[in-house]
C-alpha cells in the first residue's frame, strides 16, 4: 500500500506549518439520516484537494475545534471536497450544521488510502457498517467509474435500523447502473421492512465471491471490523488481502503528536486503512 | 422435483446420507407461502419447521404499537423455527412470508418421531438446529452491543 502521508506529510510540516489549515467554505449541506449530515466544501483559495479514496482530512470549527473526518467524495472526479459527519459532539456538531457560507478549516488529506485498483482482475468485497459506509464511498465510486477492470463487486452494508441507511440513492444507482451487488441488513427492522435484520458479517458466507482472487475493504465500529475480517478470513480470503480503516483519536495528522499511536503505529501516518495480517494480533487485545 | 431431492440441495441438510434424506422427505412436504401470510404466530402450538428454499420470511415480535419489531429474517438456503424440537412446543414470535417463499415444511410430530426413532438422524437434526442457534445467539448478543448507536466524540 502506498500513503500520501507519512513522509510526505512530515517534509511538508518541515517545510511549511502543518498545523495551518486552508479556509474552505460550506457551499451545500445535506441531511443523510436523523444525525449526519454531508458538507460539500470548495477552497477560498487555491485549487481542489485531491486525495486518494480511504484517506481523511483534519476539519476545523474555528473557535470549536478539530476532528478527523473522513473524505465522502469522489476521487476520480475535481469537485467540492465531501465530508459526511455524524453528529455526537460539539465538534461534530458544529461541523455537521454548519449552514452554507461557513468557512472551516481543512488540513490534510491525511493518511493512507484504499488502494481499490489491487483489487483488478479480481471480486472486491466491501462491507461497511453504520458511518463507516463514508470512508468507503470514494472506494465505491471509484470501483463504479472503472466497473470492467474488476469482476463481482460486492457491497455487505450494516445499519442500526432502515433509517439509518446511508447513500440510498447512491446504493441504488450502484446496484442498478454498475452491477455492484448490494446487500443490506439493518440490527432492528420495523414491520414494514422487508430486507435483511441481523450482522453484516452473516451476509459474507453467502455473498458468492471467488475467495482467492478478492480484495476486502472494511470499514465500521472495530468490533464489526474484527468479526466482518475474521469471517472474510473464514471464507478463505487472505488476511493481507482484507484492509480496514481503524479510528483513533487523531490530532496532528502528520504522526508527530503520538496522540493516534496503536502500539507500534501512528494511525494517521501508518493509517487509517490497514491490512488485517498487520492488524489482527492487535485487534483482539483490550486497551491498546 | 420430489421432496427427497428438495431435502438433499437445502443447505442445511448438507452432507446427510442418502438414507437419513430419506427419513426427512418423509416428514417433509413442499409448500408455498403468498406474500404477507403468516406462517405461524406466537403462542401456537409449534407443529412445523421450515427449510426456506426461495422467497423470505421475517421472524417478528408484535408490539403494543408501531406494528411490530422484525428480530431476523430467513431466505432461501436458511431454516425457520426451533420451538418444534424444544418442549413445550409453542412458538414464540410470528413469522410472516414477506416474499412468495417456497419450503419444505416439516411435520414436527412425525420429525420428532424419526429423530427419537433412529439417534443418527436425531443427532443430524440437533446439531444442524444447535448451529443455527448459536449462529442467532451470537448475532443477538453482538446487537445487543449497539454498535452503530451513541458514541461521542
Amino acid at each position: 500500500m502506498t500513503s500520501a502521508a507519512g513522509p510526505e506529510a512530515v517534509a511538508r510540516a518541515v517545510d511549511g506549518d502543518p498545523m495551518l489549515p486552508r479556509p474552505f467554505v460550506v457551499t451545500r449541506t445535506h441531511q443523510d439520516t436523523r444525525d449526519t449530515y454531508t458538507l460539500a466544501l470548495d477552497p477560498l483559495e487555491g485549487g481542489p484537494l485531491r486525495f486518494a479514496a480511504g484517506q481523511f482530512t483534519m476539519l476545523h470549527a474555528f473557535g470549536v475545534g478539530e476532528a478527523p473526518i473522513s473524505i465522502s467524495g469522489d476521487p476520480t472526479r475535481p469537485g467540492p471536497l465531501l465530508h459526511t459527519i455524524r453528529n455526537v459532539g460539539s465538534v461534530t456538531a458544529a461541523l455537521a450544521t454548519a449552514p452554507p457560507g461557513t468557512v472551516l478549516g481543512v488540513r490534510g488529506p491525511y493518511g493512507t488510502g484504499w488502494d481499490v485498483v489491487d483489487g483488478k482482475g479480481g471480486d472486491v468485497v466491501v462491507v461497511a457498517g453504520g458511518i463507516g459506509l463514508a470512508p468507503l464511498r470514494p472506494a465505491l465510486l471509484q470501483l463504479a467509474a472503472e466497473r470492467d477492470a474488476y469482476d463481482r463487486v460486492v457491497l455487505l452494508y450494516g445499519a442500526r435500523t432502515p433509517e439509518d441507511i446511508l447513500f440510498s440513492d447512491d446504493l441504488f444507482r450502484w446496484a442498478k447502473q454498475h452491477g455492484i451487488v448490494v446487500e443490506i441488513t439493518v440490527d432492528n427492522g420495523q414491520h414494514a421492512w422487508r430486507g435483511r435484520v441481523g450482522l453484516v458479517t452473516h451476509l459474507v458466507a453467502r455473498a458468492g465471491f471467488d475467495a482467492w482472487h478478492c480484495l476486502a475493504l472494511v470499514c465500521g465500529p472495530e468490533v464489526m471490523m474484527r468479526y466482518s475480517a475474521q469471517a472474510l478470513a473464514d471464507r478463505g480470503v487472505a488476511p493481507d488481502r482484507i484492509r480496514l480503516s481503524m479510528e483513533r483519536n487523531m490530532k496532528c495528522g502528520v504522526g508527530l503528536c503520538g496522540h493516534c499511536q496503536y502500539r507500534e503505529l501512528f494511525l494517521c501516518v501508518d493509517g487509517p486503512v490497514l491490512r488485517y495480517d498487520r492488524l489482527a494480533p492487535l485487534m483482539a487485545r483490550s486497551e491498546l | 422435483m420430489t421432496i427427497e431431492q428438495q431435502v438433499a440441495e437445502h443447505p442445511f441438510f448438507a452432507g446427510l446420507a442418502a438414507p437419513t434424506i430419506a427419513v426427512l422427505a418423509g416428514c417433509g412436504a413442499d409448500v408455498h407461502i403468498p406474500a404477507g401470510e403468516q406462517l405461524f404466530r406466537a403462542g401456537e402450538s409449534a407443529d412445523g419447521f421450515y427449510a426456506i428454499r426461495s422467497g423470505r420470511v421475517t421472524i417478528e415480535l408484535s408490539m403494543p404499537v408501531g406494528g411490530g419489531a422484525v428480530l431476523d429474517a430467513a431466505c432461501g438456503g436458511d431454516v425457520v423455527g426451533w420451538s418444534w424440537l424444544i418442549a413445550p412446543y409453542r412458538w414464540m414470535f410470528d413469522a410472516r412470508a414477506t416474499e412468495g417463499t417456497d419450503a419444505i415444511r416439516f411435520d414436527a410430530e412425525r420429525l420428532r418421531a424419526a429423530c427419537d426413532a433412529d439417534p443418527g438422524v436425531g443427532y443430524a437434526v440437533t446439531r444442524r438446529i444447535t448451529e443455527v442457534m448459536a449462529h442467532r445467539l451470537q448475532s443477538a448478543r453482538v446487537r445487543l452491543l449497539d454498535l452503530y448507536g451513541e458514541v461521542h466524540d
